[in-house]
């Protein structure tokens, strides 16, 4: 046990465990104050609203509240025909659009037992891949706000504005695109396209070497995350975490290469998993470095995705798609890797409509999220500012 | 039956043995093998034999969804289980019970993650989870009326004072 | 516009020569609360951060309600979230403005019909002043919001309530085709 510093006053010892957690022994009890958080607060990410109650500026518990957001998706996809929901998944994470779009296109074709052209595979790869990149930007952005640090936010929205522009100038829309649909896509991409994702490539790699440098190896960030928030593998696995929370705690799992779809198994890519050399496995440190370090992997998928997409004039990517899509009687669970981890659909169709009996969103960030209270026990305030912003929450996921 | 679905059979197999007429027969669809345990009561039983059985090792609860099945006057929840580690076998796994005053057992004490979505079903159809350390409403507030994805669900005319419909 | 109101009750020149000096301070100094609800909070980020760079507007967010004079509904309000954003409201000091970003908080948007938990337009609970349609609005359109409630703070005066300002503002509002053509004329001569 390595004491903290001289923060021994008068009655109270607070010592900090080999595990990070603090623990405090004192003659008189103090009295417990609780402190709303939310959800009106710069650092919540939205609306979400913390209960902490607090002894001194220990954390005893912190109770997450939720529903600010809910915008019953679930309702929506039982009065909704099949396409029609694609635009309410992008709306659920709105940071990564093409993804939410990607995992529900899948489930329902796995359900309806369809063909996907070649080509449509390797543009849905592309800029969910293309939308990865972007929502890690924000992530590491606001995070970075959220510690204190104002301009690797200014960088990453200066980059991410490129993707914007790109995904803009594809699908017609900025943030919610309604590009991919089931069985193809809205268009075909437009004729320069390789070029200039192939352009923004060359021109992301130093820009994130760059941030790298910023922020990922600063040191104040590094005291800031290193060792806060420990969440050991096992538990992790056992709260269902996924995506880089759980590979932030020392799992290599990723659905792209454990449960493999679209043309993922073709390509060549690294899962990074903090090895606890230059942050102690499980922290929020880990969890900021895996999402960094994801983005180069990103652009090596987006490089071999172009020079393997096979061109083809006139190409229709609506020419597959069912004229009315009626799956049979049935249910699927189907998922995909998004930014924030794994999210899941699953879909009951009955046979007889064209809309879903049921379809229920496995967030992510939900599930995430509900670890926050046995994350945040024993951690000092000021850092609970670090863990929410290392589970990466976008409440419209959260809630649906 | 494909590769994983026969995976999924073979695990289905270790249970049935174990608990008998508890759990129904397996439906082998193809896009999501499941079993559906007869007799609520043992459910807690099941997961945890489905945990901790070195043969299974179901330590990762993909998801876990409310259903409405009015037909049957029932509802139930579905759960996505699989391995993370040693197998790649998936498994899903149906608990039903009465629409009206029903109740099954929370496995939020076999994974910490049931926890939430218990919550989120019991907010969303209404069914109790016995034992569940903390059965609230998630998403809806506190003193929302009715069960909004139950099937014969009306939207209430008005929330403190505000007009809820367009 | 705050206590003088009561008191001035002739205008004359002293008065609109404060009028339009306390009104250029204000129009140039708008402070938003940095409020974000959904999808729209996005698109303001952006408009905040460095390529659309609303700080040369001298507009900058601020964290708490009780400094700032705009508030910027950015996203989709629930029933759990209206009495918050009430009571947000009621702790901003006056003069205050409210900007409805995006169709969610315009009139509910795609959530219109089954969302039984969406507050069909944030004006049900809090009076707004400029809505912004879009879902989302892109980040020049926000500019173009907020600059309307520029002009808005431009028509406000001592004495001068806000009804008769909105009303000045829908009289003098600008066709904007007509603006464009004029200055691509002027480009050209």
């Amino acid at each position: 046990m390595q004491e903290l510093g001289k923060v021994e006053s008068n009655s109270i010892r607070v010592t900090r465990q080999d595990d990070k957690r603090i623990t405090i022994e004192k003659d008189l009890d103090t009295e417990h104050m609780v402190l709303s958080m939310g959800p009106q607060h710069p650092s919540t990410h939205g609306v979400l609203r913390l209960e902490c109650i607090t002894d001194g500026e220990v954390i005893v518990e912190a109770e997450p509240y939720l529903g600010y957001l809910h915008r019953c998706f679930e309702k929506h996809c039982e009065n909704v025909d099949y396409p029609g929901i694609v635009p309410y998944t992008d709306r659920m994470d709105y940071l990564a659009g093409m993804n939410s779009e990607l995992a529900y296109c899948l489930t329902v074709e796995k359900l309806l037992d369809i063909e996907i052209p070649r080509r449509v595979e390797f543009i849905r790869v592309i800029t969910s891949e293309l939308n990865r990149i972007a929502s890690h930007l924000v992530a590491i952005g606001t995070y970075a706000i959220d510690l204190g640090a104002f301009t690797p936010f200014l960088f990453c929205f200066r980059d991410r504005e490129h993707i914007m522009n790109l995904l803009e100038w594809i699908s017609g829309a900025r943030m919610l695109y309604n590009y991919i649909w089931i069985g193809g896509l809205a268009y075909d991409v437009p004729a320069d396209f390789k070029k200039r994702v192939a352009e923004f490539v060359t021109y992301f790699r130093p820009k994130a070497v760059e941030l790298y440098k910023l922020l990922t190896e600063n040191e104040i960030f590094v005291k800031r995350t290193k060792g806060i928030g420990i969440m050991p593998a096992d538990v992790a696995i056992n709260f269902a975490w996924s995506g880089p929370m759980l590979r932030g705690s020392g799992v290599k799992w990723d659905l792209r290469r454990n449960d493999p779809y679209s043309v993922y198994p073709e390509l060549d890519f690294e899962v990074p998993v903090p090895d606890g050399k230059f942050s102690d496995v499980g922290d929020c440190l880990s969890r900021h470095l895996v999402r960094a370090l994801e983005m180069e992997e990103s652009l090596k998928i987006i490089e071999q995705c172009l020079d393997k997409m096979p061109e083809e004039q006139g190409f229709d990517p609506r020419a597959l798609i069912p004229k009315k899509i009626r799956p049979k009687a049935g249910e699927v669970y189907g998922r995909a890797e998004n930014p924030r981890g794994e999210l899941g659909y699953y879909i009951v169709s009955d046979g007889k409509s064209t809309k879903p009996v049921r379809c229920k969103a496995r967030s992510s960030c939900f599930v995430n999220l509900a670890a926050m209270k046995d994350l945040s026990k024993g951690q000092l305030l000021p850092d609970l500012v670090a863990i929410i912003g290392s589970i990466d929450i976008v409440l419209g996921e959260v809630d649906r | 039956m494909s590769p994983a679905v026969l995976e999924s059979k073979a695990a289905y197999d270790i249970i049935k043995e174990r608990f008998g007429d508890a759990v129904s027969e397996f439906d082998a669809n193809p896009t999501m093998p499941f079993f559906e345990v007869l007799d609520a009561s043992r459910w807690v039983d099941i997961a945890l034999y489905m945990r901790d059985n070195s043969l299974l090792q179901f330590n990762y609860l993909a998801c876990l969804s409310g259903m409405d099945y009015p037909e049957e006057e029932k509802l139930g929840i579905v759960c996505n289980l699989e391995c993370i580690g040693k197998y790649t076998h998936k498994l899903a796994v149906k608990v039903k019970c009465q629409r009206d005053g029903g109740s099954i057992p929370s496995v939020s004490c076999v994974w910490h993650t049931a926890n939430w979505h218990e919550r989120e079903a019991y907010d969303m159809y209404g069914m109790v989870f016995e034992d569940h350390p903390d059965l609230r409403r998630i998403l809806c507030p506190e003193d929302w009326t009715g069960y909004p994805l139950r099937k014969d669900y009306k939207v209430q005319e008005t929330y403190h004072g505000i007009k809820v419909p367009y | 516009m705050g206590l003088l109101d009561a008191k001035v009750s002739n205008r004359n020149v002293l008065v609109t020569s404060v009028d339009n000096v306390m009104n250029w301070a204000r129009l140039s100094s708008l402070w938003p609360m940095g409020f974000g609800l959904a999808c729209c909070a996005i698109e303001m980020m952006a408009t905040n951060a460095s390529n659309y760079d609303l700080e040369r507007f001298g507009i900058f967010p601020r964290s708490s309600p009780r400094q700032s004079d705009l508030m910027i509904v950015a996203g989709t309000v629930t029933m759990k979230m209206a009495e918050r954003v009430v009571t947000l409201y009621e702790q901003m000091p006056e003069p205050r403005y409210v900007l409805s970003m995006g169709s969610c908080s315009n009139c509910g948007g795609p959530y219109w019909d089954h969302g039984y938990h969406v507050l069909k337009g944030v004006d049900r609970v809090i009076p707004v002043d400029v809505y912004v349609p879009g879902c989302p609005p892109r980040p020049e359109a926000l500019i173009g919001g907020l600059m309307k409630i520029q002009e808005l703070i431009r028509m406000e005066g001592l004495g001068i309530s806000r009804e008769e300002a909105l009303k000045k503002l829908a009289e003098k509002s600008v066709d904007a085709q007509q603006v464009l053509d004029q200055t691509r004329k002027a480009a050209i001569a």
